[in-house]
């Protein structure tokens, strides 16, 4: 009976430390002016990008040759590219695009990477050996090579591929954060009195050992955002990502080595937003790291 | 260490077999190839087509095609090209000079820049110049290296034409070192930036880490002057972290810097690589593949040891 108690107890206990440490990480983010300025900025640029057809009086392919290349104006803040198509409301739905791959492509390289990482982590022994050394391997190719035979392989990617692909190639780093937590904490007291009172080992990865390791994994998510953002502007720019017309960052771009005597803006609008969205992206990581770095956790609880 | 490094060599031959299996994996999976052009045209045959294949040594199973490509390999036997019908190593060798040219200026740009600014930057805190150089660095970090090559040949090459927009030579113009510079200058500070952006903020970091500790302070006390306690004392010590960063740049020094030789049509392993994959031309795809894989492999192998002989706190087991 007794063991009940504790095992009644426990949880709820375990669950208001938790809402503290939370309550106090969201405390030091919100001092952190940087990444309340990244969070206000790319926020920003999310929500115009969602509105797109409602900001924009323009369609996003719409042709107007008889308004081509021209500068920036009142009618056309960021001025018009070579089919006389509005680079303002492109520049919103290539957020749309470019933005979303950002966040999914991190999301799958998140979930391999954990999944990966908690297996080499908890079950050990050869497993682990064998998942490590293959992540050793995944280390060891050139990314941006690998990206370009897919992009030849597609003939172009479109965004479930492109998502499926990034994220493929950049789960090593999470897997590896989340195999070193798994290492440190699975001997310790609080799991082997989980395994005491009959926990299994899906409710010990997830209920008490996962918990422990969220912090390392939204910083190297949010900072992966910020990397994929620039690896499907690279290879859409290459030509090799979202093909025209639907606009991307980075597709945008392809035609602006030859268009940049003519029309600069053309160069300049589309990379100005992939480096507002990055340098937010970048902010905002910046500020989880401190908001949630274990050291601070862990003295103050 | 001796036992370290060779222990970790041997570790490294399975790693680089697995990572050629799946390069030829992956190269063999993509479609078109040396027939692709061929199997357009009318006038060639089937039966044509098969000879070829078997020339290129295409109908056999991918194992054999596999361990075929891997003893030539490894004694020096690269293929040829199926579009220019070169040797392999040859073409590697033809593009790597240049290569090396570029990335060997902005490794050198980079070390020299980034150890006064990452070390004024930790000694003056919170002043301007700290201020400035910090969003500076996180600027450049944030940006598309193609994009800032891009406003770097608009801002320097068409508004101001201070340098040429690309190339490493003017046309008809016999080799001059001048000459080469001027079309250095744009491609460097490209790449030079972003590299420049990473490795202060690791120096500043690991300066300030370091000027706070208490041998600093008996450095102090015993009456050293401030220059010599910062180069001496911190410098020699926050270097260390530094030191493993440029280790696993090497590998870039070789395999070149695919988007930014693009931009500037700087004909090197990158541009090599690229024009090679857009030609689905595997035998070069699969040489370039190999050796920047081998150079990751190596470079990480050394930024270990080096890391291991400068720090001796960490220990080998």
């Amino acid at each position: 009976m007794a063991g009940q108690a504790v095992a009644l107890r426990a949880p709820s206990a375990e669950r208001a430390v938790e809402r503290g440490q939370w309550q106090m990480a969201f405390e030091r983010f919100r001092m952190h002016r940087p990444a309340i300025a990244g969070v206000i900025v790319l926020g920003t640029l999310a929500l115009l990008s969602a509105a797109a057809p409602i900001v924009s009086p323009y369609g996003p392919e719409k042709n107007n040759l008889l308004l081509i290349y021209e500068g920036p104006s009142l009618s056309h803040p960021m001025g018009t590219d070579s089919l006389g198509r509005d680079l303002a409301t492109r520049i919103l739905y290539g957020g749309r695009v470019s933005l979303s791959i950002g966040l999914l492509a991190v999301t799958v390289a998140i979930t391999v990477g954990t999944v990966v990482g908690t297996v080499a982590g908890f079950y050990g022994r050869w497993i682990d050996s064998a998942l490590m050394r293959f992540v050793d391997m995944m280390y060891s190719f050139p990314r941006l090579f690998l990206l370009i035979l897919f992009g030849v392989f597609f003939k172009g990617m479109s965004l479930p591929v492109i998502v499926t692909v990034l994220g493929l190639l950049s789960w090593m780093t999470t897997s590896r954060l989340v195999r070193a937590s798994f290492l440190s904490l699975k001997n310790r007291e609080f799991v082997e009195a989980a395994r005491c009172i009959g926990a299994r080992d899906r409710r010990i990865i997830i209920r008490h050992i996962l918990p422990n390791s969220i912090a390392p994994i939204i910083v190297a998510a949010t900072l992966g955002i910020a990397g994929a953002i620039i690896a499907e502007s690279t290879l859409s720019f290459l030509g090799l990502g979202i093909q025209p017309p639907t606009p991307s960052w980075g597709n945008m771009l392809k035609d602006a080595p030859a268009e940049m005597n003519i029309a600069p803006w053309t160069a300049i609008f589309p990379g100005l937003a992939i480096f507002l969205a990055v340098v937010s992206i970048n902010f905002i990581g910046d500020g989880l790291r401190d908001a949630l770095d274990p050291h601070h956790v862990v003295r103050r609880a | 260490m001796g036992t370290y490094i060779t222990r970790r060599l041997l570790q490294a031959i399975p790693l680089l077999l697995g990572i050629s299996v799946v390069s030829f994996a992956i190269l063999k999976a993509v479609p078109g190839g040396p027939l692709a052009a061929y199997e357009s045209n009318p006038n060639v045959t089937d039966e044509d087509l098969r000879r070829l294949e078997h020339t290129f040594g295409l109908d056999q199973p991918l194992p054999v095609q596999y361990l075929g490509w891997l003893s030539k390999f490894l004694v020096g036997d690269w293929g040829y090209s199926f579009v220019s019908h070169q040797p392999v190593l040859g073409l590697i060798g033809e593009r790597l000079p240049n290569t090396v040219t570029l990335m060997g200026t902005v490794f050198l740009t980079v070390l020299v820049l980034a150890i006064p600014i990452g070390v004024l930057t930790a000694v003056k805190q919170y002043s301007w110049f700290d201020h400035l150089v910090t969003g500076a660095t996180f600027a450049f970090l944030s940006t598309p290296t193609f994009w800032l090559g891009l406003l770097l040949i608009i801002a320097f090459g068409l508004q101001l034409k201070l340098f040429p927009l690309g190339g490493m030579a003017t046309l008809g113009m016999p080799f001059d070192p001048i000459d080469r510079l001027r079309h250095l200058i744009l491609p460097v500070a490209t790449i030079a930036l972003v590299q420049l952006g990473s490795h202060v903020r690791y120096l500043r970091a690991s300066m300030l880490e370091t000027i706070t500790q208490d041998y600093m302070r008996t450095a102090r006390a015993k009456g050293l002057s401030e220059r010599s306690l910062v180069v001496r004392h911190a410098l020699k010590n926050a270097a260390i972290p530094l030191v493993t960063v440029v280790a696993l740049d090497l590998p870039e020094l070789f395999v070149g810097a695919l988007v930014t030789e693009q931009i500037f049509g700087w004909p090197g392993m990158g541009r090599l690589f690229w024009d090679s994959a857009t030609r689905s031309d595997y035998p070069v795809l699969m040489g370039i593949l190999a050796v920047s894989s081998a150079l990751i492999v190596f470079a990480n192998l050394l930024a270990d040891v080096v890391y291991g002989y400068l720090d001796p706190r960490i220990r080998f087991s």
